[in-house]
């Protein structure tokens, strides 16, 4: 975050990346296989994919707590090694301490990052109000629904002002609603007058089952296949921004481009599906 | 509208009524066990069994009240306690200490755990009643050889369950800790050690229970003072009586231990759910 290597190039560059894994059966698994995927600095990237696919996996290889088994992964011009500065992570599993409030959650990584505890407290607050939960700063996570918790965990990354964004499906599991209330939120924090990482938007990878999620949010969609993941294709999303997520959804523009996206994307479902009913079988 | 809210204010009122009832039956029923027992017991003693070998309600009570008051074969009954207490205190903070911190250590690390498990595995597999004469030979009869003997039990108890929770702590809450920019000691002390804190906590309780019975096992393989001796005199002089009163008396120590460390995982498990059914917990 602090120092770019060069404050144009991609902040992320996936170059022929490969990973594998011992399966439980003692064989060789590929998660991804040769995936070559760029990101600019303040662009907001979508990938939808089958289950399964490979798509954590890529992230894992980006956020630096899984080393690719082949292939160049870079995080703003360098070869990741360890966790890159700069980065945020909203996991699938949401990973709050169920030891801790509220706002010691979300005050936890500007605690990590060496800041002092009433400062890290200050900027916790911040947050914990900007994601809507002030009134339940005090409260344990055992105490809070699903979609506060997933709140908890966006606000966790959030506070770090990350300029590479990673979210795993960080919406799926709330109701329609808070979702798109959350999606809105998420496209104000990156794009508003305070947006999040140095000199403008966060990059911004954000994987998801939905694909009207995906087109709502990204500027590019990511199509992958099933597994091992590559990327089977990359659309533009030509939609303007500011976006409000509710009304976009009904507009002819999104509807052609999402049909274009679910055209691709159902041919890997059906491999997908296939294979699992071939599993079962 | 104002009806219901009366309504439900009765039943309410009712069902609290009825707990507090309940409450009430339960309570005079386990009276009236133990009235039972130790009623059947007294009479038992004194018409058809030998007291000499059996002892008896009163004779328990008496031998109890005697040695609070004019002390006991060994010195007064309070030196004795505070004896065996000291004793079980040092081996259980001692034993506790080296448990969690070899547990959590070799928790963390796959290669340090590889290699120690089959010497851990051996040492435990010992029969600790033959370390506590080791011990005395060790050690000889003061207060080092009990200690060492509490430390033994207790370090086991705690070590298994500090590795255990060590290990089982959940891998994604690192990994969150570690992006959010956690060193490895940030890390250790911030996920792994509250996550296995509710183990250790776990293994706490019976750990004070090993560590008086540390302590004792390490007065009746010699010692010059303690409850241990108390009881192993009470042997050698065929005094039931007295058998059952140190019984007793280390069972109240005991009980006082276990309610401290209730109050303490209360204290440091507060961000836990509360367990359903809580009333019905023994
Ligand atoms: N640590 C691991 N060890 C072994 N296999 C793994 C590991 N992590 C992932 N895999 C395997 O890699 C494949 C891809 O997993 P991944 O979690 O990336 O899928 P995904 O696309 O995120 O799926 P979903 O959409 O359901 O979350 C799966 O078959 C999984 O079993
Ligand atoms: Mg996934």
């Amino acid at each position: 975050m602090p120092t770019q290597a060069e404050p144009d190039g991609p902040a992320i560059e996936l170059r022929d990346a490969t990973k594998r894994f011992r399966s439980s059966s003692g064989g060789v698994h590929t998660a991804v296989r040769n995936l070559d995927l760029t990101v600019r600095a303040g662009e907001f990237v979508a990938v939808v994919g089958p289950t399964g696919c490979g798509k954590s996996t890529t992230l894992s290889l980006v956020s630096g707590l899984e080393p690719p088994s082949a292939g160049e992964v870079l995080v703003h011009g360098r070869p990741v090694e360890g966790i890159p500065a700069g980065v945020g992570y909203m996991f699938q599993n949401d990973a709050v301490l169920p030891w801790r409030t509220v706002l010691d959650n979300v005050a936890a990584g500007p605690r990590y990052r060496g800041a002092a505890k009433r400062q890290a407290r200050e900027q916790a607050r911040d947050w914990v109000r900007r994601v809507g939960l002030g009134d339940f700063e005090s409260y344990y996570p055992h105490q809070l629904s699903g979609g506060m918790r997933k709140r908890v965990a966006l606000a966790q990354t959030l506070v770090n002002e990350p300029s590479i964004l990673l979210m795993d499906e960080p919406f799926s599991a709330l109701d329609v609603q808070t979702r798109g209330l959350m999606q809105d939120e998420l496209l104000r924090l990156w794009a508003g007058d305070d947006p999040l990482g140095e000199g403008g938007g966060a990059a911004v990878v954000f994987v998801t089952h939905d694909l009207e999620e995906a087109v709502v949010l990204g500027d590019r969609v990511v199509v992958m296949t099933a597994s091992p993941a590559t990327v089977k294709a990359v659309f533009d999303v030509p939609l303007e921004r500011p976006r409000d997520a509710e009304e976009i959804r009904l507009t002819p523009e999104f509807l052609e481009i999402y049909r274009e996206v679910w055209e691709s994307l159902r041919e890997e479902v059906q491999i997908a599906r296939e294979r699992g009913a071939g599993n079962a079988a | 509208m104002l009806l219901e809210l009366d309504d439900q204010a009765t039943a309410v009122a009712q069902a609290r009524a009825a707990g507090r009832r309940r409450a009430v039956t339960v309570n005079a029923v386990r009276v009236l066990l133990v009235v039972a027992v130790l009623g059947s017991w007294e009479l038992a003693a004194t018409y058809w069994i030998d007291p000499f070998y059996y002892s008896k309600p009163s004779a328990i009570w008496h031998r109890l009240t005697d040695w609070f008051t004019t002390g006991t074969s060994q010195g007064s009954i309070w030196t004795q306690i505070a004896y065996t207490l000291e004793e079980a205190l040092i081996g259980f903070v001692l034993g506790s200490a080296g448990g969690v911190v070899l547990g959590i250590v070799l928790g963390r690390s796959r290669f340090l755990s590889d290699v120690c498990a089959p010497f851990i595995k051996a040492a435990n597999a010992i029969p600790r009643i033959i370390l506590a004469s080791l011990f005395v030979i060790w050690f000889g009869l003061g207060m080092s050889s009990k200690v060492a003997t509490a430390f033994v039990l207790v370090f086991f108890a705690v070590f298994f369950n500090a590795f255990q929770g060590a290990r089982e702590v959940d891998r994604n809450l690192v990994n969150n800790a570690r992006i959010l920019g956690a060193s490895r000691t940030a890390v250790l002390r911030t996920i792994v050690v509250p996550s296995a804190t509710s183990w250790i906590l776990a293994s706490l309780h019976s750990a004070f229970g090993f560590a008086i019975i540390g302590a004792i096992v390490g007065e009746y393989s010699g010692a010059d003072k303690g409850l241990g001796l108390l009881i192993n005199h009470a042997q050698g002089t065929f005094d039931s009586a007295g058998i059952y009163a140190g019984m007793i008396v280390i069972t109240v120590i005991a009980l006082l231990a276990e309610w401290l460390l209730t109050l303490l995982e209360r204290r440091l498990l507060r961000w836990r759910p509360p367990v359903a059914g809580n009333e019905a917990r023994i």
